[in-house]
C-alpha cells in the first residue's frame, strides 16, 4: 500500500514538474528565451573584444551604418544607401531618419562622427581598432549625411562598418553602455542579472517578439536538460555535440547544422623555447590528427583546417596536407630541433571543444613524446593568462571574428607571432579593393602563416543550432558574433 | 569473527578494491591513456572487458587505476587527519581547561561548514589538482579525529587507573601515552574506516567539480562527470564508475561497522553472555 502511495506521490510530482512547461510553452508566442554557454563581461560591442558581447546586443539593440546578414552580406541598417567615389577614397552614407535611440534622444550624423571619432581615438578601448585603420576624416554633412574620407582605399570598409565593434553610440550615453547599453536598435537592454540573464524589451507593439531572454548556462548537461524542460526555446550553439542526435530524433525540436567563422587552433607561443622553433611547432602540427579531433570531441561536427581560414569563404587554400598526421615525422622533427622530452602546459578554456579536445591533442603530443600538463581555466583567467599575460606554451581557443587573419600581422598579439612578410602582404591587402587581387593575397598569407606553423590549425567549429519547433527566422550559420533575433518570430 | 557479515562483506569489497589498486601497479589490460577515437564507446568485448569509453580507452583499466587514486586519497587525507586531529584531541583532554575549550569549539567552527564546501573552498584557494585536494580533504578530516580523539580520551582520563597515573608521578604524556591511546586506538582504527570511504567519496565528488584529479589521470568522479552529457548515449560511461564508488563507499562503511563490533568490548559477546 504505501509503495502505490508512493508511486502516485511521484506520478504526481513528475506531472507537477511538466505542467508548466506546457504552460509556458502556450504562452511563449511572444518572448524567447535563449540559451548560451558564456555570459558577456558587459554590454559594450565597443569596448571590448569578448564574443559573447555581440552574441547578446549586436542588431538586437545596438546598430552600425551596415549591417551583416546570415549569409554573411553586407546590407543597410543605419544608413540607408551610401555613394562611393570612384577612387574608393569618399564614401557618403545617407542615413536614416526619425530614428531615436532607447532613451528618447535623436540619431543623426553627429552621432556616426562621434562613434566613430571614439572608436578611433589614441585612448580607444576598441578591441577592433584596425576595422577604422584607413579612415581619415568623418565628417557630418548635414543631419542625415556622413562623409568618411579614408587615406587609402579599403577594400572591406562597408564590411568592417558592419561589426559589432563599430556600432553607432549616443554621446549621452556612451559611458554607461557596459551596463546599461543605449542603443538604436528594435529591443531596448531591460535588465541584467549578472550569472543569470539579460532581458531585452520590445520598443514596439508591433514586434512578433515582445521579450528577449539571454540566459547563461555554461555546463553541457543544464544546457540540454532546460532545453528539454522548456526552460529555453533555443541554443544558437549547443555546447554538447553528443546531444545534438538525440535531439535531431525528437520531433519537437528543430535542428540546425551551420557553419561558424570559428577557427579552432591549438595556438603556440611563439616566442617561448623550444616553441620559438619552427621545427618543434611544425613537429606539433604533425603530431595531431585532426580528423580525430573532430570525431573525439565534437562528434563529428566541424571541418579540418590547415589554415586560419574558414573553408566555406571562397579564398580558402585547402593545407590541411601539409602537416598531415604523421606522429614519425614529428619525433624526427622534434629529434632535429633537439627538443626530445618536452615537457609543455596546455591551458583550457571551458568550451567543449577546448576541454575535451584538449585531452585528445595531450594523448596526440604524449604518442611523439611530448609530455603535456593540462591546465583548465575559466574565461576571466584565459584572458588573463593567456591573452593579456603571455602565460602558455599552449592553448585551445576559436577565433570566431570574420576574416580575422589578419591578427597575424599585429605587432603584438597573444601567440607573438612576427614576420615583416606576413606584415607586408596584410598592408598590401588592405590596399586592395579588387576581390580577385583580394582573394589571391588572402591565399598567400593563409600559405606564409602555415609554413610558419604559426599555430595547429584543427578544425572550423560548426554551428550546432538546436531550437524549438514553430521557432521562425533563426541564423543558422554565424558569419558574425551575432544572435540577430530581428528576423524571429513563433509560427 | 565469522557471526559478524557486515564485517566480511565489507573486508571483501574493500579487499577487492585493494587489490584492483594493487595490481594496476604491475599490470593493466591496456594503458589508462591509450586513445583510439575509432574504437570510442563500445560494448564489452574480449579486448575491452568493461567496454572503452568516448575517447575509445580501456575502462576497465580506467577503473583499476581509479581505484589506486581513490585509495591514495584515502590514505593520505585519513593520515593527515589521524596524525594532526588524534594528537590534538589527546592533548585537548589531557590539558583541560581553555586549551580543551579552544579545541573543542574549533572542532566545532570547522564542522559547521559541510566538509564539501570546506574542500572546495581550499581547492579554489590552492588551485585544482590531486595533490590540492588530497591536502582539502585531509584538512577537514582534522576535526573529525580530533573530536573523537578529545571525546574517548576524556572517558580514559575518568578511569581510576589513569587518575592513578598521575598519582604515581607520571606526566600527562606519559598517561597519555601509557593508557589513553592503547584504549582510545580501536576507536581510532574505526573512525579511520569510515573517514576512508568519507574521502574516497569526497575525491570523487570533487573531481566530479572539476576540482580534483586532472585528466589525463583516471579518477572515478572525473570519470562520472565526463559521462554526465554522454549518459543518455552510452549509460555505462555513467553506471560503471557510479558502482565503483558505490560499491567502495559501502564495503569501507561495513569494514567500520564490522570492526566496532568485534574491537568495542561492550559489544563483545561473550561479554553478554
Amino acid at each position: 500500500m504505501n509503495k502505490l502511495l508512493f508511486a502516485l506521490a511521484f506520478a504526481a510530482a513528475l506531472g507537477t514538474v511538466a505542467v508548466p512547461a506546457h504552460i509556458a510553452q502556450a504562452q511563449a508566442k511572444d518572448s524567447l528565451t535563449l540559451g548560451f554557454t558564456l555570459e558577456p563581461p558587459h554590454l559594450d560591442p565597443t569596448a571590448g573584444a569578448a564574443g559573447a558581447i555581440d552574441a547578446t546586443v549586436y542588431s538586437n539593440v545596438f546598430q552600425g551604418l551596415t549591417r551583416i546578414d546570415e549569409t554573411g552580406a553586407v546590407q543597410p541598417q543605419l544608413a540607408e544607401s551610401w555613394d562611393v567615389s570612384d577612387d574608393g577614397l569618399v564614401y557618403t552614407f545617407n542615413l536614416k531618419t526619425g530614428v531615436k535611440f532607447h532613451d528618447g534622444t535623436d540619431f543623426d550624423a553627429s552621432d556616426v562622427v562621434f562613434s566613430f571619432d571614439r572608436a578611433r581615438a589614441e585612448d580607444s578601448v576598441n578591441a577592433q581598432k584596425q576595422l577604422f585603420a584607413a579612415i581619415e576624416t568623418v565628417e557630418a554633412v548635414d543631419p542625415s549625411t556622413v562623409r568618411i574620407t579614408l587615406s587609402r582605399p579599403e577594400g572591406a570598409l562597408l564590411f568592417n562598418l558592419g561589426w559589432g565593434d563599430a556600432v553607432i553610440v549616443a554621446p549621452e550615453s556612451a559611458e554607461n553602455n557596459k551596463t546599461n547599453p543605449v542603443g538604436t536598435g528594435p529591443f531596448k537592454f531591460a535588465r541584467w542579472v549578472k550569472g543569470d540573464r539579460v532581458e531585452l524589451e520590445a520598443v514596439s507593439k508591433d514586434q512578433p517578439l515582445q521579450k528577449v531572454t539571454f540566459r547563461f548556462i555554461p555546463d553541457p548537461s543544464a544546457q540540454v536538460a532546460a532545453l528539454k524542460a522548456g526552460d529555453i526555446d533555443a541554443v544558437t550553439n549547443l555546447n554538447a555535440p553528443e546531444a545534438v542526435l538525440a535531439f535531431e530524433s525528437d520531433p519537437g525540436f528543430e535542428v540546425a547544422i551551420g557553419s561558424t567563422e570559428g577557427e579552432t587552433i591549438l595556438a603556440m607561443n611563439n616566442t617561448r623555447a623550444p616553441l620559438n622553433d619552427v621545427r618543434v611547432r611544425r613537429a606539433i602540427s604533425h603530431a595531431i590528427d585532426r580528423k580525430a579531433i573532430v570525431d573525439g570531441a565534437m562528434f563529428g561536427f566541424g571541418t579540418p583546417i590547415g589554415t586560419h581560414f574558414a573553408p566555406h569563404h571562397p579564398a580558402y587554400v585547402d593545407l590541411t596536407e601539409t602537416y598531415a598526421h604523421d606522429p614519425e615525422k614529428a619525433k624526427a622533427l622534434l629529434k632535429e630541433a633537439g627538443a626530445e622530452n618536452l615537457k609543455l602546459t596546455l591551458k583550457l578554456p571551458p568550451p567543449t571543444y577546448a576541454r575535451r579536445g584538449g585531452e585528445i591533442v595531450a594523448a596526440q603530443l604524449a604518442a611523439v613524446g611530448i609530455e603535456v600538463e593540462i591546465i583548465p581555466v575559466e574565461w576571466a583567467q584565459w584572458l588573463e593568462q593567456v591573452f593579456r599575460g603571455d602565460d602558455f606554451d599552449l592553448t585551445i581557443v576559436s577565433h570566431t571574428e570574420p576574416m580575422d587573419i589578419g591578427i597575424y600581422a599585429r605587432d603584438k598579439y597573444y601567440f607573438n607571432y612576427d614576420s615583416p612578410i606576413l606584415k607586408a602582404v596584410i598592408a598590401r591587402l588592405n590596399n586592395t579593393s579588387d576581390p580577385e587581387a583580394r582573394d589571391a593575397l588572402l591565399a598567400v598569407a593563409q600559405e606564409i602563416i602555415t609554413a610558419d606553423a604559426v599555430n595547429a590549425y584543427m578544425f572550423q567549429l560548426a554551428k550546432l543550432g538546436v531550437w524549438r519547433k514553430g521557432l521562425d527566422g533563426m541564423w543558422r550559420n554565424a558569419p558574425v558574433q551575432a544572435t540577430d533575433v530581428t528576423g524571429v518570430s513563433w509560427k | 569473527m565469522f557471526r559478524h557479515p557486515n564485517f566480511l562483506i565489507g573486508a571483501l569489497l574493500t579487499g577487492i578494491l585493494c587489490l584492483a589498486a594493487l595490481v594496476s601497479l604491475v599490470w593493466t589490460p591496456h594503458a589508462f591513456d591509450t586513445m583510439s577515437i575509432a574504437e570510442r564507446m563500445q560494448g564489452p568485448s574480449a579486448a575491452h572487458w568493461l567496454g572503452t569509453d568516448q575517447f575509445g580507452r580501456d575502462i576497465a583499466t580506467r577503473l583499476m587505476v581509479g581505484a589506486r587514486n581513490s585509495i591514495s586519497v584515502g590514505v593520505v587525507a585519513v593520515g593527515i587527519g589521524l596524525a594532526v586531529g588524534a594528537p590534538l584531541g589527546m592533548y585537548a583532554a589531557a590539558r583541560g581547561g581553555w586549551v580543551d575549550d579552544l579545541v573543542a569549539r574549533g572542532a566545532d567552527v570547522v564542522f559547521a561548514f559541510p566538509a564539501i564546501v570546506s574542500a572546495i573552498l581550499i581547492t579554489a584557494i590552492l588551485g585544482p589538482g590531486a595533490v590540492n585536494a588530497i591536502i582539502a580533504i585531509g584538512i577537514f578530516n582534522i576535526p573529525v579525529f580530533a573530536r573523537v580523539a578529545r571525546g574517548a580520551s576524556l572517558q580514559v582520563w575518568g578511569m581510576e587507573y589513569a587518575r592513578a597515573g598521575l598519582a604515581i608521578g607520571k606526566t600527562g604524556f606519559g598517561v597519555t601515552r601509557d593508557h589513553v591511546l592503547p584504549n582510545i586506538s580501536s576507536v581510532l582504527i574505526v573512525q579511520a574506516t569510515i573517514q576512508f570511504a568519507v574521502a574516497i567519496l569526497a575525491e570523487a565528488a570533487l573531481a566530479y567539480l572539476g576540482l580534483g584529479t586532472q585528466p589525463p589521470a583516471p579518477s572515478w568522479g572525473r570519470m562520472l562527470f565526463d559521462a554526465q552529457t554522454l549518459m543518455t548515449i552510452d549509460p555505462k560511461l555513467a553506471i560503471l564508475p557510479g558502482l565503483a564508488i558505490a560499491l567502495a563507499v559501502l564495503g569501507l562503511n561495513l569494514l567500520g561497522d564490522g570492526l566496532r563490533d568485534i574491537l568495542d568490548p561492550r559489544l563483545r559477546p561473550e561479554r553478554l553472555g
